[in-house]
C-alpha cells in the first residue's frame, strides 16, 4: 500500500433493478491494480465479472462504494466527465468487436482521435500507425465486413490504443475467436503490456486465455473469491 | 469541435448511402410535389383572371336566368326589341351586342370543320375586344338582310384554309354558302379554356332566318362608355329588362346581369379552390414522405443505438453525438429539400408549358415547405439519437 494504486476499488455494489425484482450482482468488491498490470477476471457466468468491468471501464456506475482511477473519484464524476477519462484514459475491447460497420478500419482506428480533436495529418499517420502495430498494414481500406473475425479485433485493439491510453480495458476478447487466433489476439494484448507497459484488464472465462496475465482475480457470486499471481514470470 | 463533427456526420451519410437516399427520397418527393401543385395552380389562377382582364374591364353579360318556387318555367329568351329599347334607354351602352350561337359544320371544299356559329352585329366585335386581321366587318345593309357573309375567327381559318387569305371566299354551312369577309386577330383561350378564336360570326338576322328559325336572342353583350360606372349601367339595365319583362315587385329577376368582374371572381375563386385542394393532397405526401423518413430511422434505430454506445465508449461526449445526428438530419433533410424545390421548378415549369398556364415562382411556398421537410428529417432524425444518447453506454451498446 505504500505507493498509489493506478485503480483501486472500494466496498463497490451493483444492484439492478428494483424492489422485489432487485438483483445485487456487486456484493462489496475491493481491488487494487497497479501501473503496469496484467490482470484476468475470471469467473463463472453470472459471478458480477462483466458488471465490474463495466464500472472499472468508466460505462456504468456502482450503486454504492467508491472507486478511485489516478486518485480521483470516479463515482463523484459527471456523466461527461466520465466520457472524457474514457478518452483519455482507457482503451477498449470487446467480445463483439463493436466497429462501425460499412466503415474502413483506418476511419474506425481513427474515431477516438477525431474525438480528441488531432488534426487530420496527424489522425491519419496514428492511426497507420496502430493498424500496423497490429499487424493489418495494408488493410486500411477494408471494412469490418471485408475482414475476418480475428483481423476486427485487431482493428478493435488498434482503435483502443491509438490514443495511447493508460489502461486497456478487455471483456472476453477472444471469446468470438477459435483458439488459434485467440492466442494470437493474446500474445498482442500481452506485447501491449510488456512492451509499452499499458495496464491491461481483462475478463474471460477461458483458462488458457487467463494464463497470459500475471495476476489471475476470481470472481464468484459478486465478491472476489481468490487473486493471486501466475507463477511463471512476465 | 463542430467541424470534427461535421466530418463525422458526413462520413455517416455517405457510409449509409441506402438509408440518406431513402430519407432524401421522401422529403424529395413531398416537398417536390406541395410547390409543383400549388404552382400550377397559382400559375392557372393568374391564367384565368388574366384571361379575364383582356375580356376587357367594361363588359356586361346579360343571359336568361331560372326563377326558383313553385310553376317554374325556363326563362324566355330576349327578343330583337330588347337590344333596341337597350341602345335607346341606357345611355352609358356603347356597345350593345344581341348573341345567338348553335354549333355547325363549315365547308370549304374538301375540308370541313365543326364550329359555333354566332349571329349577332358589328358591337359584338366592339364589346369581345375583337379586331380584324383582313378584311372588313359586317354592312348595315348586311345587317338588315340577314345577307350571308361571315367573318371567321382564326382556328377556322386554319382549318379550312390553312395559309391561304380565306377573304373573298365562300364557305358553306349547313344549306347555304357564305362569303368570308372579315377574319378576326386570333385572342387564345377563353377562361373557360375554350377556343375563342373557333367561331363564326354572321349577322343575327342570318342566324335566326337560316340556322335557329327563330327571333330568340340568347344573351346580351353590352360594353359601358370609358368612364361610366358600370354598376350604374347595370342597375339601369336590370330595372329596364324586369320592365320588359313583367316581372312584378316581390318576383326575383328572371335573368342574370354579370360584370367581368363578377366573372373574374368566380372563375379564380374556382381556381383557388382547387389550388388549395391540390396543396392539401401534396401535402399529404410531404406527409407521407415524413413518415417514411420516420420508418426508416427507427428501423435503424437498433443500428444506430449501438453505434451511439461505441461512441460513447470510445470517449464522445453526449453533446457531440448529438450534434453528429442532428448535423446529419438536417444535412439529409435540406438536401431532400433541395432536390425537391430543384425537380418542383423543373416539373412546373414543364407542366405550365404544357397546360398553358404562366409559371410564377411563389417564394412562400418554397421556403414553407423547405422548412416543413427540414422539420420533420430533425425531429425524426435526432429525437430518437437523443434518447439512445441518454442511455448508459453499455446499455447503448447491449441493446438488441
Amino acid at each position: 500500500m505504500s505507493d498509489p494504486a493506478l485503480i483501486r476499488l472500494s466496498a463497490i455494489t451493483k444492484t439492478f433493478g428494483r424492489g422485489q425484482a432487485a438483483f445485487q450482482a456487486l456484493k462489496g468488491i475491493d481491488l487494487a491494480i497497479e501501473a503496469g498490470e496484467f490482470v484476468a477476471i475470471m469467473g463463472p457466468s453470472g459471478s458480477g465479472k462483466s458488471t465490474a468491468m463495466n464500472i472499472l471501464g468508466c460505462l456504468d456506475t456502482p450503486t454504492s462504494g467508491s472507486y478511485e482511477f489516478e486518485g480521483v473519484r470516479v463515482e463523484q464524476l459527471s456523466r461527461n466527465q466520465r466520457a472524457l477519462l474514457r478518452r483519455h484514459y482507457l482503451g477498449f475491447v470487446f467480445q463483439g468487436f463493436n466497429l462501425l460497420a460499412r466503415t474502413t478500419a483506418l476511419e474506425n482506428v481513427e474515431l477516438p482521435l477525431i474525438y480528441r480533436g488531432e488534426p487530420a495529418a496527424a489522425r491519419h499517420a496514428a492511426a497507420r500507425a496502430a493498424l500496423e502495430q497490429v499487424g493489418l498494414a495494408g488493410w486500411e481500406h477494408h471494412t469490418p465486413g471485408e475482414l475476418s473475425g480475428g483481423q476486427q479485433q485487431r482493428v478493435a485493439i488498434a482503435r483502443a490504443i491509438v490514443t495511447r491510453p493508460h489502461v486497456l480495458l478487455a471483456d472476453e476478447p477472444t471469446g468470438n475467436l477459435d483458439t488459434h487466433t485467440g492466442e494470437e489476439i493474446m500474445d498482442l494484448i500481452g506485447a501491449l503490456n510488456r512492451d509499452q507497459g499499458i495496464t491491461v484488464l481483462m475478463v474471460t472465462h477461458e483458462p488458457d486465455m487467463a494464463a497470459h496475465a500475471k495476476r489471475v482475480v476470481r470472481f464468484v457470486d459478486g465478491r472476489v473469491d481468490s487473486d493471486r499471481r501466475n507463477g511463471e514470470p512476465a | 469541435m463542430l467541424w470534427n463533427t461535421l466530418l463525422l456526420a458526413l462520413r455517416s451519410i455517405r457510409r449509409n448511402l441506402m438509408r440518406s437516399f431513402l430519407t432524401i427520397l421522401g422529403i424529395v418527393i413531398g416537398v417536390a410535389a406541395v410547390i409543383t401543385m400549388v404552382t400550377l395552380g397559382n400559375g392557372a389562377t393568374r391564367a384565368v383572371s388574366d384571361q379575364i382582364s383582356s375580356m376587357g374591364s367594361n363588359l356586361l353579360m346579360v343571359r336568361p336566368g331560372q326563377r326558383y318556387g313553385p310553376g317554374t318555367e325556363a326563362a324566355p329568351n330576349f327578343k330583337s326589341a330588347d337590344v333596341e329599347a337597350i341602345r335607346n334607354q341606357i345611355t352609358s351602352a356603347q356597345a350593345v351586342a344581341p348573341v345567338v350561337s348553335m354549333s355547325a359544320t363549315a365547308v370549304y371544299q374538301a375540308r370541313n370543320w365543326s364550329t359555333v356559329v354566332t349571329g349577332s352585329n358589328n358591337d359584338y366585335f366592339q364589346a369581345g375586344n375583337w379586331e380584324l386581321a383582313a378584311g372588313r366587318s359586317f354592312s348595315e345593309t348586311e345587317e338588315r338582310a340577314g345577307k350571308t357573309v361571315c367573318v371567321i375567327g382564326d382556328t377556322v381559318r386554319d382549318k379550312l384554309f390553312g395559309g391561304q387569305n380565306p377573304v373573298g371566299s365562300e364557305i358553306r354551312i349547313k344549306q347555304f354558302s357564305c362569303e368570308v369577309i372579315g377574319l378576326l386577330k386570333a385572342k387564345g383561350q377563353s377562361a373557360m379554356g375554350s377556343d375563342q378564336d373557333d367561331t363564326v360570326v354572321m349577322p343575327l338576322r342570318t342566324v335566326q332566318r337560316r340556322l335557329t328559325g327563330s327571333q330568340d336572342i340568347n344573351r346580351l353583350s353590352l360594353s359601358v362608355r370609358e368612364g361610366a360606372s358600370i354598376d350604374a349601367a347595370k342597375d339601369q339595365l336590370t330595372l329596364l329588362l324586369r320592365e320588359r319583362r313583367n316581372i312584378a315587385e316581390n318576383e326575383d329577376d328572371d335573368f342574370r346581369v354579370m360584370d367581368t368582374r363578377q366573372i373574374a371572381e368566380t372563375l379564380t375563386s374556382t381556381t383557388k379552390i382547387l389550388t388549395m385542394l391540390l396543396g392539401a393532397v401534396a401535402a399529404v405526401s410531404l406527409l407521407v414522405g415524413g413518415i417514411g423518413i420516420m420508418n426508416i430511422m427507427l428501423v435503424s434505430v437498433t443500428e444506430r443505438t449501438r453505434e451511439i454506445g461505441i461512441r460513447l465508449a470510445i470517449g464522445a461526449l453526449e453533446r457531440e453525438v448529438l450534434l453528429q445526428f442532428l448535423i446529419e438530419a438536417v444535412v439529409l433533410s435540406s438536401l431532400g429539400g433541395l432536390i425537391g424545390i430543384v425537380i418542383a421548378t423543373a416539373a412546373s415549369i414543364f407542366l405550365a408549358g404544357l397546360m398553358n398556364v404562366p409559371y410564377l415562382f411563389d417564394p412562400g411556398i418554397n421556403l414553407l415547405s423547405f422548412f416543413f421537410s427540414a422539420a420533420i428529417g430533425v425531429m425524426f432524425g435526432f429525437f430518437p439519437a437523443r434518447r439512445a444518447a441518454s442511455l448508459n453506454p453499455i446499455d447503448a451498446l447491449r441493446h438488441e
